[in-house]
């Protein structure tokens, strides 16, 4: 990676191929929630990914059977040689759940990446990033690595969780993130509380840049209308709707 | 492929069997419809849609949306599957084939772009667009589109992944070299073939 300067806004995505599958080891799991775990990932194969990027991950039974799921890395591409994969826990899902109950630390599990070149943050300023449970994964990986590279650069997250012990990187939100409560919000809390609105969008302080939206379906459209009402263009909206990805 | 096996890996979401052979690799099934857009929905009123087939052709073609419901409607059952690996099978749309979309218009060239109301792209070639492979639909089961799933009107092209049908159609434009749409210039295979598994650039 380069030094001091932010990197080079296009990265070398266009240039390598990152297509081939590789073997990673889990080298870290961290419990964020009691739904959600993050796996740090040492890649053999590793190459620099855009915030907002994905990973695909495939599992293979003894039968032959198999399952591949895409996941969104949290991790900042300054992490040389590894990944972070941030983990919703889906009830009826097969990828998930054998993260939760099976994989431990050590272990091995397959990937190819990193994919995708539309919802990624190439330095572009300002920046709304706006997330919805665990929408909120992929622009962790914004948010990290702006927090890197030009701390500077004006950039706000509001996160929406449903109550205190839903709240993901609970220990990585600082005065740059407004979240909101929609059930239950801890005992004491003095900020927002309910869906996001006009007035929590008006809060962050931006009306005008790009805006990153990752949620639900029903969160993404409704909180991508505040965003175009707060006077960002379109154009300059980027949306990824969560579908089920158990 | 690799001997690689998932320590403590069975599988649980196995397909029905009968099902089994209609899952094109890496593929899951999925009884929902989950719903994927790069931006906000659009809106559009069925008094403002057109459908438009230019570029290059010999003709071309616009229609209202009441000039649309005068040709001839089929239903079609078919299967989906999306690159984010769900697939959804034996779901029914209702809407007019290219085939008939195109009488008269006399393609001159051998690609073509989709696009869109909200400036969505997708190329395809015209082969994969003829001879009953692909349809403009505005209903799904029985029912109007809904609007997050591309209504009023979408590109139904099921032998392809679905990113390959645009939502919220506006039009077709003949040309006679390839281009890459909106995902196929972000890292989406530039064809798209589900039982190839043709999902990014290098597969």
């Amino acid at each position: 990676m380069t030094s001091g300067a932010f990197p080079t806004p296009v990265t070398p995505v266009e240039q390598r191929a990152p297509g081939r599958w590789q073997i990673a080891t889990v080298t870290r799991i961290k419990p964020e929630t009691p739904r959600v775990k993050s796996f740090r990932l040492e890649l053999p194969m590793w190459m620099p990914h855009l915030p907002g990027q994905h990973y695909d991950v495939r599992l293979t039974a003894p039968d032959g059977y198999r399952a591949q799921r895409s996941y969104s890395v949290a991790s900042s591409p300054l992490d040389h040689g590894e990944i972070e994969l941030t983990i919703d826990r889906l009830d009826d899902g097969e990828v998930s759940p054998y993260f939760h109950e099976v994989v431990m630390e050590g272990d091995q599990v397959e990937v190819r990446g990193p994919f995708a070149s539309y919802f990624v943050w190439r330095g572009e300023a300002p920046v709304l990033l706006v997330g919805g449970g665990s929408g909120v994964v992929p622009l962790m990986a914004i948010l990290r690595h702006r927090r890197r590279t030009m701390p500077e650069l004006e950039m706000r997250l509001v996160y929406s969780v449903r109550s205190a012990e839903d709240v993901i990187y609970a220990d990585e939100l600082d005065d740059d993130a407004l979240v909101t409560f929609t059930r239950e919000p801890p005992p004491g809390w003095r900020g927002h509380t309910g869906r996001i609105d006009s007035s929590l969008i008006a809060e962050a302080g931006l009306d005008s840049g790009t805006a990153f939206i990752c949620g639900s379906n029903g969160f993404v459209e409704s909180a991508s209308g505040l965003v175009l009402e707060a006077g960002f263009r379109p154009e300059r909206v980027r949306t990824e709707r969560f579908g089920p990805s158990g | 492929m690799s001997g690689f096996l998932s320590r403590g890996f069975m599988g649980r979401r196995r397909t029905p069997e009968e099902l089994r052979d209609r899952l094109p690799p890496g593929q899951y099934f999925e009884s929902g419809f989950p719903v994927l857009t790069a931006g906000p929905t659009p809106q559009i009123d069925t008094s403002e849609w057109g459908f438009r087939i230019d570029g290059m052709v010999r003709r071309e073609r616009e229609l209202t949306w009441d000039e649309f419901h005068e040709l001839p409607f089929e239903t079609v059952p078919c299967d989906i599957h999306c690159v984010t690996k769900w697939s959804k099978l034996g779901t029914n749309f209702g809407g007019v084939s290219v085939d008939r979309l195109l009488e008269g218009v006399e393609p001159q060239g051998d690609f073509v772009m989709e696009f869109s109301y909200g400036g969505y792209t997708t190329n395809v070639p015209l082969a994969d667009l003829t001879g009953g492979k692909a349809w403009v639909v505005t209903q799904h089961e029985g029912e109007p589109l809904p609007r997050e799933h591309g209504g009023p009107a979408r590109m139904l092209v099921p032998h392809l992944y679905f990113w390959k049908s645009a939502k919220w159609v506006a039009g077709l434009r003949v040309m006679d070299h390839d281009e890459p749409g909106f995902w196929e210039q972000n890292g989406y295979h530039n064809h798209g073939d589900p039982w190839k598994e043709e999902r990014y650039w290098t597969d």
